[in-house]
């Protein structure tokens, strides 16, 4: 049977199913897979912060969504296309996200009376009518599974547990996916266990095959290549790429990294991944404690280490007395805040940019630091090159603001020549500095960055004492004294503002608009393709992005004062645009969502054409 | 960095005691029983061989945390509680360097109790000395964590309802390789300890008796008097049968069917029964035991190493997996990260 192949520029899928009926990993291979064929991707995981929440509940819905095109797109998607429901907890916890008309596979082996009572549905709405406006496919995934799988020399339970390579291969035919790439994975994930290879691409295959032969699916969707620069390419997350930029400024730098960490959702990953690359020098400590993490990262820096920690909000409430002191003796230190929802323990595995305030004045004192934001999961990579780069040449702490959203999201990442990373070579203090030649002064600065001398332990002559105790300029030496104290605050406030940061950029493609839309962070992606999509209903509307939350691009009071009215939106109650506010004066708008997930670029889009119409 | 890698060794470095005085004034109170091990400190660098280059003292908050500021050696007066911490993050990244950390009992037991047994656990290549003067001398006279039950301070004007903690104890409890107790105003005895702490390898853990005369005036009054001190102190000898007292006429034994040890009359017992130090001993119970002898009134205080065990440290375990991995990898750092960027999935668009 020739089945019609229709051309789609863009589609959005959502897998969701019970947390173990393994969503993630089902949806990272459509990725990759989609990835091989040169589609432009966006992903969005979405899970529950429990392992395993009760079987079949709401609670325990985990779903992984993907937006892939010819084009180049900026977001995951705000409504899926298709929805894959491995239950009735995933169909009744995804429906409200879907438009009419979308696609619902569905795993009629779990719409039990039982299953379908947990969520509280007394009718199956396979059965009720409820579905009417959308396209439904009722698959018995598990059974067909496990007929499939008949043959092979495995329990019934891994069986079952193959649907969602089923599954995956049914999509994969049905979007004409390449997927060789799932094949080698499968072999590879299960080597130890070669009957389970054997049953998994076999699962596959028939997902594949029941797409191809059953009436229920008469169109088959091919989404060709977008136009992409030139280059190798590989799919990131943005944890994956915070990990490697942090091994690019291990090599870049010619310095031992030293990652100090305490295991904290969403900020986890990185620990892992950089645990397997010593061979860079890297050395990662799980500590007993964040401050502990902190602390120990700050005694290798003390050492000559480029020294960082990885962390959620929580940690960084934690650390703070230690980035205090890492001010005060004006070490390079970098901290990652891998943002979730908060307070407290909040939602860990949903997305928020709260944490904003707490960068930028949470410690006490006068302690300013520098603070950077990646805007995508790629754009992680150099970013955090950029913050060792501050760290190193300034001596300062850094935090760096990803998110949850950022952090484990995916997108295609042009892969750059490792010639082109910028140099982090930093010298040490070899020798004395005073004007007598003999004496050393480890806080006599740099007259252009105000950074101190790194004089590291192991360097004759200059043995010295430096303590979170005030200091004399110069000398380091315990100072109480009030002239000294106002000029060091001062000072250490100037050093944040003499980092050189680039100009912020303006998208106004018809240098028409009037209204300018600020935003940091991973905002980026929805802002933008809001941006576009008024632009092609023909409005006027400019983009400019914040890398630099401390110190602020030396434009910006300019830039923002050129437009008649500036929108800020942020995931929290409106941090960015105090800051704005305060510094400029400049009377902002205030856009503030936080429901824990990033915006819908429609939203974005509805809520700026009101301001382009109305101001 | 050449011989960053290389561990602490000595070299052929004539020093003296005033090498190793800053130009920093002390501001300690007069009278202070800091001065004394300061000075102990200063004179018995020099045995190390060590380079002053080398020597770094990492210090948390509180009088004894003051002291780095006084050791022409580089110094870090970080924050309360968490010099462990820091130093375990520079000691395990150069282990060519001696690292020494100076707390207090409120400084090492309270607020920064967690960092301490984690250091000991992991068996960090650290001397950690804790000053013990049994109260916060810095904020000016509350009880702290090895304040007697019951003592009457600033924060407890009826008595404190705090047990207090047996530092030993606790470090023994955390794993540690390395416990010693000694007494700033016994030179002698302070310096034979920091002598087997410099050389043993990991965490050496060395409390350190400290008069406080402002705020806890002779605290260790029975255990310095010639009158008291050589019935109160039990003076512990590796390889010696454990009596003390004036005449020896007492000693420590391990009575049959009990768990710990005991003081006896020397009389009273057969010479075989007396108890030989041993700080080797791998079972830690033994010198737990020793831990638990004194009594409220400070009678039956063991002083020296309680034990000295062999364990390979944090420092040498981590950095010999980054040398095995190093050893592994081929091609420059820069080919190697250019490797790494594209391994996995890739695609490539001409």
């Amino acid at each position: 049977m020739t089945k019609q192949v229709r051309q789609l520029d863009r589609v959005v899928i959502r897998f969701a199913g019970d947390s173990g009926d393994g969503m993630q990993l089902t949806g990272d291979r459509f990725t990759s897979e989609t990835a091989q064929l040169g589609n432009d991707i966006s992903t969005l995981p979405n899970f529950p912060a429990e392992i395993r929440a009760p079987a079949g509940t709401l609670p325990g819905v985990s779903s992984f969504q993907v937006h892939f095109a010819d084009y180049d797109i900026l977001t995951p998607g705000d409504a899926p296309n298709v929805l894959v429901a491995m239950n009735p907890a995933a169909l009744k916890a995804n429906l409200g996200d879907l438009p009419r008309g979308a696609a619902i596979i569905v795993n009629t082996d779990e719409f039990t009376k039982r299953n379908l009572a947990k969520v509280g549905y007394s009718v199956s709405p396979l059965e009720d009518g409820s579905l009417d406006g959308y396209s439904v496919h009722p698959v018995g995934l598990t059974s067909m599974t496990v007929g499939a799988l008949a043959d092979h020399d495995v329990s019934k339970k891994d069986a079952e547990r193959a649907k969602n390579m089923f599954a995956l291969g049914l999509l994969s035919w049905m979007y004409s996916r390449p997927y060789e790439s799932t094949i080698t994975f499968l072999e590879r994930k299960f080597a130890a266990r070669p009957e389970l290879v054997g049953a998994n691409i076999a699962a596959f295959k028939a997902g594949w095959n029941f797409g191809e032969t059953t009436e229920d699916f008469a169109v088959r969707y091919e989404v060709k290549p977008a136009k992409m620069a030139p280059g190798t390419y590989r799919n990131i997350t943005g944890n994956a790429a915070l990990a490697l930029g942090i091994i690019a400024s291990a090599v870049r730098s010619k310095l031992p990294v030293f990652l100090g960490a305490y295991p904290i959702t969403p900020a986890s990953d990185i620990l892992h991944e950089l645990s397997k690359h010593k061979r860079f020098g890297v050395t990662t400590m799980q500590a007993e404690d964040e401050i502990a993490a902190i602390g120990a990262a700050l005694g290798a820096a003390y050492g000559g280490a480029l020294g960082i920690t990885t962390t959620s909000g929580p940690g960084v409430a934690l650390k703070g007395e230690t980035i205090s002191l890492a001010v005060a003796l004006e070490l390079p230190l970098v901290i990652v805040d891998v943002q979730r929802a908060g307070p407290s323990t909040g939602m860990p595995t949903k997305t928020e940019q709260a944490d904003l305030n707490m960068a930028l004045f949470g410690r006490h004192g006068e302690a300013p630091v520098a603070v950077i934001a990646p805007k995508s999961p790629s754009d992680c990579f150099h970013a955090i090159i950029e913050a060792s780069r501050i760290a190193l040449t300034h001596r300062t702490p850094v935090i760096l603001l990803s998110d949850n959203y950022v952090a484990n999201g995916s997108e295609p990442w042009l892969l750059p020549d490792v010639e082109s990373l910028p140099d982090l070579t930093v010298e040490f203090a070899s020798a004395p500095n005073g004007e007598d030649g003999t004496t050393f002064l480890p806080y006599l600065r740099d007259p252009e960055t105000l950074a101190r001398p790194w004089a590291i332990p192991g360097t004759a002559g200059l043995e010295h004492r430096i303590g979170g105790l005030e200091k004399a300029d110069k000398t380091g030496d315990i100072s109480y004294d009030p002239a000294n104290h106002d000029f060091m605050v001062r000072t250490r406030a100037a050093r944040i503002e003499a980092i050189q940061v680039p100009d912020v950029e303006v998208e106004d493609p018809d240098g028409e608009a009037r209204v300018l839309v600020l935003g940091w962070g991973s905002t980026y992606g929805p802002i933008g393709a809001a941006c576009r999509a008024l632009r092609q209903r023909g409005h006027s509307v400019a983009q400019a992005h914040l890398r630099h939350l401390a110190p602020l691009p030396g434009n910006l009071g300019e830039v923002l004062k050129s437009y008649d009215r500036v929108v800020i939106p942020e995931m929290n109650l409106g941090q960015l645009a105090h800051v704005v506010r305060a510094r400029y004066l400049v009377d902002a708008i205030p856009y503030n969502k936080v429901r824990g997930l990033p915006f819908t670029a429609a939203e974005l889009e509805s809520m700026l054409e009101d301001v382009v119409k109305n101001g | 960095m050449a011989g960053r890698d290389a561990p602490a060794a000595p070299v052929a470095v004539k020093l003296t005691m005033k090498d190793f005085k800053s130009d920093q004034e002390v501001r300690w109170c007069p009278g202070c029983g800091d001065y004394a091990i300061l000075a102990a400190v200063q004179s018995f660098m020099p045995e190390l061989g060590i380079p002053r280059e080398r020597i770094v003292f990492v210090s948390g908050i509180g009088c004894s945390s003051r002291f780095p500021y006084y050791m022409n050696t580089y110094g870090l007066h970080s924050i309360h509680g968490r010099a462990p911490a820091i130093a375990t993050g520079l000691s395990v990244s150069r282990p060519d360097l001696s690292v020494w950390v100076v707390t207090g009992d409120g400084d090492a037991l309270s607020i920064g109790g967690n960092h301490l047994i984690h250091a000991l656990r992991r068996n960090v290549n650290l001397k950690i000395l804790l000053f013990n003067n049994r109260i916060y001398g810095l904020t000016k006279g509350q009880y702290s964590p090895t304040s007697e039950l019951g003592k009457i301070t600033k924060s407890t004007p009826v008595g404190s309802a705090d047990s207090p903690f047996n530092p030993l104890s606790l470090a023994l409890g955390a794993e540690a390789t390395f416990v010693a107790r000694t007494i700033d105003s016994d030179r002698k005895h302070l310096q034979s300890v920091l002598r087997a702490a410099a050389e043993h390898e990991g965490s050496a853990f060395v409390e350190i008796y400290q008069n406080c005369n402002i705020f806890n005036d002779g605290a260790f009054d029975e255990l310095k008097d010639a009158g008291t001190r050589d019935d109160y102190l039990i003076r512990l000898e590796h390889g010696q049968p454990i009596t003390f007292g004036k005449d020896g006429q007492f000693c420590v034994v391990h009575p049959p069917g009990g768990f710990g040890l005991e003081v006896r009359e020397t009389a009273s017992v057969s010479p075989d029964h007396i108890v030989v130090h041993d700080a080797g001993v791998a079972e830690p119970a033994y010198a737990f035991a020793l831990s638990r002898l004194p009594g409220e009134d400070l009678r039956n205080t063991p002083i020296g190493v309680f034990r000295q065990v062999s364990r390979p440290s944090y420092d040498n375990l981590v950095h010999s997996q980054v040398e095995a991995a190093k050893a592994k990898a081929t091609g420059t750092p820069e080919e190697q990260l250019a490797g790494l960027l594209t391994s996995g999935d890739t695609w490539t668009i001409i």
